[in-house]
């Protein structure tokens, strides 16, 4: 089996004394497609944050793709919360998509034509190309989104990680963005931070709870039959998502076993 | 206007409210882009405290004042870095301070004669030809700092944790920006005042964001629509007998109302065309 794509051991990370992740373990096969999901407050973006190399673990060990963290850091996408983006700014589709290829040794340079073709390709994949010269304050959330996502592709990354990418999306256009995704994870092992387990367990293979321990289901954990835990995780336990589902293909989770 | 022109100290002013269009058109872009006006109010402010140092310790004016403007400006950006929510409350004593030291010192300097009025509001019709040249390179640095590293200003300015991602410097390109911020204040209130300073750096570029389809045009369009204001404003001063720097602030302004209400107006248009 070849090393894991994130590679997490006995992290643990305060904010101000606060402990936010306690003794964190976990590791991501090639190729997966993870959810990690839990309550507000409980870690996600902290230990995303920790994967990126923004922040560093008070202890424990992450390896991104086989180097220690901030090594292997442009070889990540990273599309963050929309919320934090300033809408007033003036750019365009295209010209947040070239942030993608900011490249530090290049600083001087102007942005070259094999640059500009790969952001467009990039855009027409997120089917986004028409709206190349628009300004990215114009377009609607979920639109603003594949222009990020193309943003993060345009980096070439074999690892692609989204904090609460669908937050401006509705239910419907949910549904659309993660079999988007799904088709993208035939190329690159993804890391979604969600709070909606309902839309994303159709699409995921495996998901992290994380509410300062972090609970790891393998997708064989995953079955159709445990009608008794229909709430995989219960609100005094790690992550208070309430799983319903209707129909086939439903998964539930199996308990913690702590 | 034309006859206008045939003084001299016309001319300087012409030249002078020119060039700080140009200068607070380019950092003022930066400025509202990164959401740091209150900051360069704060550095404008307690440059004012270098200026009572220089003369207090009998320091060269310009050394003590771009000393103590880069100090306080310095100290505002690490408070910015670190704890965003608490850094307007810091930044606001950091102003007051400053102003207050500045103003105490020049009380204590026996022979004194430069007065708070000068500093608020410059005298764009006094300018030296001297002064002209300290401007002209003060908008060269300002120009090559912003070509050379305007993607990565635009990055760190648009999404600042992906700028780190992508290995920008985040932290000394923002010290950096914040230091030559300073600088540039500094420079330019002393030839138009601070007043002058704050307006032009924040009503043009505020206008122009809505139209510009990317920073720089934001800059060009910032910088242009400045010196549109400094000549009119030159004119009307001229001509009806007025004070320079307060006609080009008030035209600004008024500029600045008018676009909020055609905005309004546009908006509420179109909501009723909608129903």
């Amino acid at each position: 089996m070849s090393s894991p794509v994130i590679d997490i051991e006995n992290v643990s990370f305060a904010y101000n004394g606060q402990p936010v992740l306690e003794n964190v373990n976990l590791a991501i096969p090639q190729g997966d497609f993870v959810a990690v999901i839990g309550p507000n407050g409980g870690g996600k973006t902290t230990l995303l944050k920790l994967m990126l190399g923004l922040l560093k673990p008070d202890t424990g060990r992450i390896r991104v793709l086989g180097e220690a963290t901030g090594g292997a850091t442009h070889q990540i996408g990273y599309v963050r919360q929309d919320v934090h983006i300033n809408r007033r700014f003036p750019i365009t589709a295209l010209d947040v998509v070239l942030m993608g290829k900011l490249d530090p040794r290049r600083r001087w340079a102007r942005h070259t034509a094999q640059d500009r073709r790969e952001a467009l390709g990039a855009l027409e994949r997120m089917e986004m190309a028409a709206f190349a010269g628009r300004r990215i304050g114009e377009l609607s959330g979920g639109q603003r989104q594949r222009v990020f996502i193309a943003r993060a592709l345009v980096t070439a990354p074999r690892l692609l990680l989204l904090d609460e990418p669908t937050a401006s999306i509705d239910t419907k256009g949910q549904a659309d963005f993660f079999r988007m995704l799904k088709d993208l994870n035939r190329e690159v092992t993804i890391l979604v931070v969600s709070h909606d387990l309902l839309v994303v367990s159709t699409y995921v293979k495996s998901v992290a709870c994380v509410n300062k321990r972090l609970h790891y289901h393998h997708e064989a954990e995953i079955t159709g039959e445990m009608m008794e835990t229909m709430y995989p995780c219960t609100v005094e336990d790690v992550c208070p998502v309430e799983l319903v589902a209707h129909g086939l293909p439903h998964r539930v989770l199996k308990h913690h076993e702590d | 206007m034309l006859d206008a022109l045939q003084f001299e100290f016309m001319r300087h002013a012409l030249a002078a409210g020119l060039l700080a269009s140009i200068i607070c058109g380019i950092m003022g872009t930066l400025v509202v882009a990164n959401r740091i006006v209150f900051l360069s109010g704060g550095i404008a402010h307690a440059a004012y405290g270098g200026i009572g140092m220089a003369f207090f310790f009998g320091w060269p004016y310009l050394a003590g004042t771009i000393g103590f403007a880069l100090a306080a400006a310095l100290v505002m950006a690490a408070v910015t870095l670190r704890s965003r929510h608490r850094a307007d409350t810091i930044i606001g004593v950091i102003w007051a301070v400053g102003m207050a030291i500045g103003i105490i010192l020049l009380d204590l300097t026996p022979g004194y004669n430069v007065d708070l009025m000068s500093y608020l509001f410059g005298s764009i019709l006094t300018v030296p030809a001297g002064d002209l040249g300290i401007m002209l390179a003060t908008g060269v640095v300002v120009a090559g700092f912003v070509g050379v590293f305007y993607k990565d200003l635009l990055t760190m300015s648009y999404d600042e944790e992906f700028a780190r991602i992508r290995g920008v410097p985040v932290q000394r390109l923002y010290f950096a920006l914040i230091g030559l911020l300073a600088v540039a204040i500094v420079m330019v209130i002393q030839v138009v005042g601070l007043i002058l300073v704050i307006a032009l750096l924040t009503i043009p570029p505020f206008i122009v964001e809505k139209y510009a389809q990317s920073l720089l045009q934001m800059m060009v369009g910032a910088s242009v629509l400045g010196a549109v204001f400094t000549v009119s404003g030159l004119w009307l001063s001229y001509a009806y007998d007025l004070t320079a720097g307060a006609s080009i602030i008030l035209l600004g302004g008024a500029a600045f109302f008018l676009v909020l209400l055609v905005e309004r107006w546009t908006l509420l248009r179109r909501a009723k065309r909608a129903v």
